[in-house]
């Protein structure tokens, strides 16, 4: 007996009004900057911002710097628990884990009172210094989704035979990784890397705190000060995320047509 | 002296010890293969030869040097996977060149071998294809041209055809021997399947639990089997008690039957029941073969299989299964018919303990 789909559909349609309707609303209003009719006034005026522009470039060099920090530890990790210390797994899964629960104004505390000026290790008291150290926090924000992407990856592949035919044919540890395993966790790396740029271009405590021009401070700012820029700003924000997101599908897509064949 | 030496290898995984002091030394451009079932240690001591496992103690040397102790990128060692192992993100010609380009050869010199390689394997025009866009079997030539390729001193093959449907793997043993014999190169070669070990190798090491049981060539390790493990692992065998009646003259008696056997049965006494062994190839119904051993019994069992049948005889206490071909125009034996099975006195098989 066929059962009836009203509830299911219902239950699709509640769902898409409560994450559509506010969307939809806020594009409507970021195109009624002019009065009377609808146009990209807001996004001209947005786009056009020297601010926008500095603070969106600073974010996105961060966010590269973020993801290249982010797979120099995280592939390398995932390969050797995976390789050389299974039973490690559950300790660095649940290490990983830790950003989720540990709010990032904890950690962001937590790094101003080990790297302030006048620590051992001075990050803050230069801007590239701290620069730095708003990268290894992204890193640290982003490892749950990188390493999970990465590991999930490996699992796929056959790591132990691939490293022991590399290693047969005489090559090194680092160009097995380099050659042999990052290769083949492409898809996998790109999934963590497009997260990773996703969370960075928004974020915004860690940038704040840590007082650098990032976007996530300029959108506070624009949202404090002005009405219909910060609708447009909140929509290409979203249109950023879910570049992101549709990049991670069409990556994952052609990754499993690869496998199939 | 022998091109690859292993002395009084021990492995031990904690309180286990899977490999129990094994000797062997295989020749230069020999063929040996490991043959045993899950479990006995054959694939550890190949992975210790590769270096992929550390010894707990022992020696092994390769051509004289002790490499024991070195990393398996410094061995120069080409193994071949079952899993075929082939890196995915490379074409069949990357593959094969992956162990030249580690070691900088120049880059003609990798075309040229690559070249060569691929018509080794008789894939001359598949060097630009994926693995994923290649059969089982042609991955796993691919994968032996990629081991064979650095020019290894020793060529290690783990199980290479199990993944393999019976047809490809039948092809695939002939070819992997042909060009074994072609390159002159020393191969160890590790299965648990008896037909792959008995028609590939020139000699053949039984392992069990972690001890060598044999080492011969398929003829020996077929026909005289040492052990009764062996003789119950390679082939099918009927295993029946006997009772000595004359250790000297090598009289027996099975199930009341007297048989002669021309093997030693010395140091056992009159009244001892030993383990005898017939191969089924061996066995005759009626007089057939002349043998001077008959036993008379009744048709258990008939298995018609298609060119051969299949007959089980019972005697008394003891059960033979033999093979007969098919033939047309002459039925099979029926069940409960009265038979002679006839055999030679050196068919019989003189295991170490009584069957039970």
């Amino acid at each position: 007996m066929k059962e009836s789909r009203l509830f299911p559909w219902l239950g699709v349609i509640f769902g898409a009004t409560y994450f559509l309707v506010p969307l939809i609303a806020t594009f409507e209003f970021s195109l009624r900057m002019e009065r009377g009719r609808y146009s990209f006034e807001a996004y001209r005026i947005v786009l056009a911002d020297p601010y926008f522009q500095a603070s969106f470039g600073y974010s996105a060099v961060i966010a590269v710097c973020t993801i290249l920090v982010g797979i120099a530890l995280s592939v390398p990790t995932a390969y050797v628990v995976q390789l050389k210390l299974p039973r490690l797994r559950p300790v660095v899964e649940f290490i990983t884990l830790l950003p989720l629960v540990i709010p990032a104004i904890v950690i962001v505390f937590g790094y101003l009172r080990m790297y302030n000026s006048s620590s051992w290790l001075p990050l803050t008291s230069s801007a590239r210094g701290t620069d730095l150290l708003l990268t290894f926090s992204y890193v640290t924000l982003a490892l749950p989704y990188m390493y999970r992407s990465v590991d999930t990856g490996l699992r796929a592949i056959d790591v132990r035979t691939l490293t022991e035919a590399a290693q047969s044919l005489g090559s090194s540890w680092p160009r097995i990784l380099l050659t042999v395993i990052l290769p083949n966790v492409r898809v996998a790396v790109l999934s963590g890397a497009f997260l990773t740029f996703a969370i960075v271009i928004g974020e915004f405590t860690m940038a704040s705190l840590l007082n650098r021009p990032a976007f996530g401070p300029y959108l506070q700012r624009i949202g404090a000060n002005r009405a219909y820029e910060p609708a447009a700003l909140a929509i290409i924000a979203f249109a950023i995320t879910w570049a992101c997101m549709g990049l991670i599908n069409l990556f994952a897509a052609m990754g499993r047509q690869t496998q199939r064949r | 002296m022998a091109f690859l030496t292993i002395e009084k290898l021990v492995k031990t995984f904690g309180a286990q010890t899977t490999v129990k002091g094994i000797d062997l030394a295989v020749e230069r451009g020999e063929f040996v293969t490991l043959l045993g079932p899950s479990g006995c240690g054959k694939t550890t001591i190949l992975r210790m030869i590769a270096g992929f496992e550390t010894a707990t103690s022992g020696t092994i040397r390769i051509d004289g040097k002790d490499v024991t102790n070195l990393r398996p990128n410094q061995r120069h060692i080409g193994m071949v996977f079952q899993a075929y192992a082939l890196f995915p993100n490379m074409s069949v010609a990357d593959n094969i060149a992956f162990g030249l380009k580690v070691a900088r050869k120049p880059s003609a010199e990798i075309a040229a071998r690559v070249k060569e390689m691929l018509e080794l394997i008789k894939l001359p025009d598949l060097g630009d294809r994926y693995p994923y866009q290649l059969s089982g079997g042609q991955q796993q030539r691919v994968a032996l041209a990629r081991a064979l390729a650095v020019k290894p001193q020793i060529l290690l093959l783990d199980e290479p055809l199990s993944a393999l449907d019976a047809k490809i793997r039948i092809s695939l043993r002939e070819e992997i021997r042909a060009v074994q014999r072609a390159l002159g190169i020393t191969t160890i070669f590790v299965t648990h399947d008896q037909e792959e070990a008995l028609s590939m190798s020139d000699r053949i090491c039984v392992i069990n639990e972690g001890n060598i049981e044999q080492l011969g060539t398929p003829f020996e390790i077929y026909n005289y089997p040492k052990t009764r493990f062996v003789a119950s692992f390679v082939g099918t065998l009927n295993i029946l008690n006997g009772r000595v009646l004359d250790s000297t003259s090598g009289r027996l008696s099975i199930d009341d039957q007297e048989v002669i056997t021309a093997r030693g049965i010395g140091g056992a006494s009159t009244g001892d029941t030993l383990a005898l062994a017939l191969r089924p190839e061996a066995l005759s119904i009626g007089h057939a073969n002349g043998g001077s051993n008959n036993l008379t019994g009744t048709i258990d069992e008939v298995h018609f299989l298609g060119s051969v049948v299949r007959i089980r005889v019972r005697f008394k206490d003891n059960i033979v299964s033999l093979d007969t071909f098919n033939r047309p125009h002459s039925a099979p034996p029926e069940r409960g018919q009265p038979v002679t099975v006839n055999f030679t006195r050196e068919d019989i098989l003189v295991l170490d303990r009584p069957a039970i």
